[in-house]
């Protein structure tokens, strides 16, 4: 019976997180017939509305993270639970932006928003009068008309967020999403992506290698080790209070302690990460 | 460099070449014909040949059996290209088993095939459409494959986590970039279908500028010869402009930069 009991409080826990990573390995087999542990034993838990930032040294598998969640790959070992039940396919509830370029080259702006939602099986009319109000929130509202090449990498990543959240997804996995942006840019899409976020709070990944941006964005704040093998090693939450702008935060003396206290842990690794990606 | 000096100099190619010829062939030098006209004729008699051409009206017919031809050849290329394309490139298993074939058809010279084409088809248009279908379609197939494959990961990430399903995917994603790649060889395609239809022709028809070519080196002709190979320089060129016209409206979306002709 007491078994039976603890099975029944872990699924309630679960069923509160939007996801739940549970002992995953992720294992990649190789050309030569040897395998490559990426993932090991990686224990998370990412409540409904919460913004956990993932946070590690190049090549530590901090995509691979976001694609588990995804659904994209499939874990080696262990297993992932979203809102309580095991996932085997595509994540349905989850919206990705990816860290490369991923917005339809051949469709304009508008297009690319109303995709997602014209997937589903809404009217081309509707779909397009929905997407031009997400244009307009992402401050884009009179580009619709352009193709993905006469964007600026910025207004690129407004659209693939665009069209991420016109579906309306309850968890949101981002990866490096404003890696390849200059600092102010990536100042202004922080607190642009706060204030979406927000509005009505959906369980967010958010994967970086910039610790500021993550304790400025995030509710907790997770370290991962240097790959191969790279193992969650640290979890902090975020004492700040919201709303947030980034740019004061930062001046915060909460944010610098945290960051110190974090920066000690992550230094190491990013030396190995370093030394074992040769600087590159 | 700007566009008026660019024409400029393109025109004074011309000029000069045309000029070169029309000395060599008209005035000894030295006592020499240095280009004897019996076999370089002389851009006055190749002018006026083709002036009397389309004065007379006689050129139209021939170069409507070759556009026809030329035309044909494309559209049943392409179409046929774009779907064993697809076909092969959405079935792994398929084109690894016809891939040496496919190697081997394409390494033939069509040359040889038409003979064969004559044969089956007879002098009609439709022994050349075939020569041109043979060469038109492994351009476009190559190309559309090539597209299939080589769709970026994560664009195709990004559609399967916004709920394509595949037959959405094939809309959205391969078909467009599929597309785009065979749009990129259209100007060598749309050559190859030209080629594909004078070469039939020189070697057996009725009608066509190659045939014209033809009938006139059989004579010894040699201003008819030229004359004919003007014409057919002029219709490719025009045509090409019409493919550039085409792939601007078409490829609106691509950068400048990936434009492989500008």
């Amino acid at each position: 019976m007491p078994a039976n009991v603890t099975a029944t409080a872990q699924r309630n826990a679960q069923a509160t997180s939007a996801v739940a990573l549970a002992g995953v390995d992720v294992a990649f087999r190789l050309a030569d017939g040897g395998s490559y542990k990426a993932i090991e034993r990686a224990t998370l838990e990412v409540a409904d509305g919460e913004f956990v930032a993932i946070v590690g040294p190049t090549g530590c598998g901090k995509s691979t993270l976001l694609n588990i969640a995804a659904g994209l790959i499939g874990p080696s070992a262990g297993r992932v639970d979203i809102f309580g039940a095991q996932l085997n396919t595509l994540n349905r509830q989850a919206g990705y932006l990816f860290q490369a370029d991923a917005l339809f080259p051949w469709k304009t702006a508008i297009e690319n928003v109303a995709i997602g939602l014209e997937t589903t099986g809404t009217p081309q009319q509707e779909a397009r009068e929905r997407a031009q109000g997400w244009l307009v929130r992402v401050g884009l509202g009179s580009f619709g008309d352009r193709y993905p090449h006469m964007l600026s990498g910025g207004q690129r990543k407004r659209v693939g967020l665009a069209q991420v959240l016109i579906r309306d997804p309850k968890i949101l996995l981002m990866d490096e999403p404003f890696g390849p942006l200059d600092a102010q840019t990536r100042q202004i899409m922080g607190n642009q992506l706060l204030d979406l976020w927000s509005a009505d709070r959906k369980a967010v990944m958010f994967v970086t290698h910039d610790l500021e941006e993550a304790i400025a964005l995030s509710d907790r704040v997770v370290i991962m080790s240097a790959g191969p093998a790279a193992r969650i090693i640290g979890d902090w939450r975020v004492p700040l209070a919201r709303p947030r702008d980034i740019a004061e935060v930062k001046l915060d003396s909460a944010f610098h302690g945290l960051h110190r206290e974090i920066w000690q842990v992550l230094k190491s690794e990013v030396l190995k990460g370093y030394a074992q990606t040769g600087g590159g | 460099m700007s566009k008026i000096k660019l024409l400029v100099l393109q025109a004074l190619v011309a000029v000069v070449a045309v000029g070169l010829w029309y000395v060599l062939t008209t005035f000894p030098i030295f006592g020499v014909m240095v280009l004897p006209p019996f076999f370089f004729s002389n851009p006055v008699d190749v002018a006026g040949r083709i002036v009397k051409w389309f004065y007379e009206g006689t050129i139209w017919r021939h170069l409507w059996v070759t556009l026809i031809e030329a035309v044909l050849a494309f559209v049943i290329g392409s179409v046929g290209g774009v779907l064993i394309g697809f076909w092969f490139a959405r079935k792994p298993v398929v084109a690894a088993v016809f891939d040496p074939y496919v190697k081997m058809v394409n390494a033939l010279p069509r040359v040889v095939l038409a003979p064969i084409f004559t044969l089956w088809l007879g002098l009609g248009i439709w022994s050349k459409v075939a020569l041109g279908v043979t060469l038109v379609f492994f351009i476009v197939f190559f190309n559309v494959y090539q597209g299939v494959k080589e769709v970026s990961p994560t664009v195709l990430a990004n559609a399967r986590m916004l709920g394509m399903s595949e037959r959405q995917l094939m809309r959205h994603v391969y078909w467009p970039s599929a597309l785009s790649w065979m749009f990129s060889s259209l100007h060598t395609s749309v050559g190859f279908a030209v080629v594909g239809a004078v070469v039939g022709e020189y070697l057996g028809s009725a009608a066509g500028l190659g045939y014209i070519i033809q009938q006139a080196e059989g004579v010894f002709d040699v201003a008819g010869v030229f004359a004919g190979m003007f014409v057919l320089a002029a219709f490719v060129i025009v045509i090409d402009l019409l493919v550039s016209a085409i792939e601007k409206r078409l490829l609106v979306w691509r950068p400048e930069a990936a434009e492989t002709r500008a």
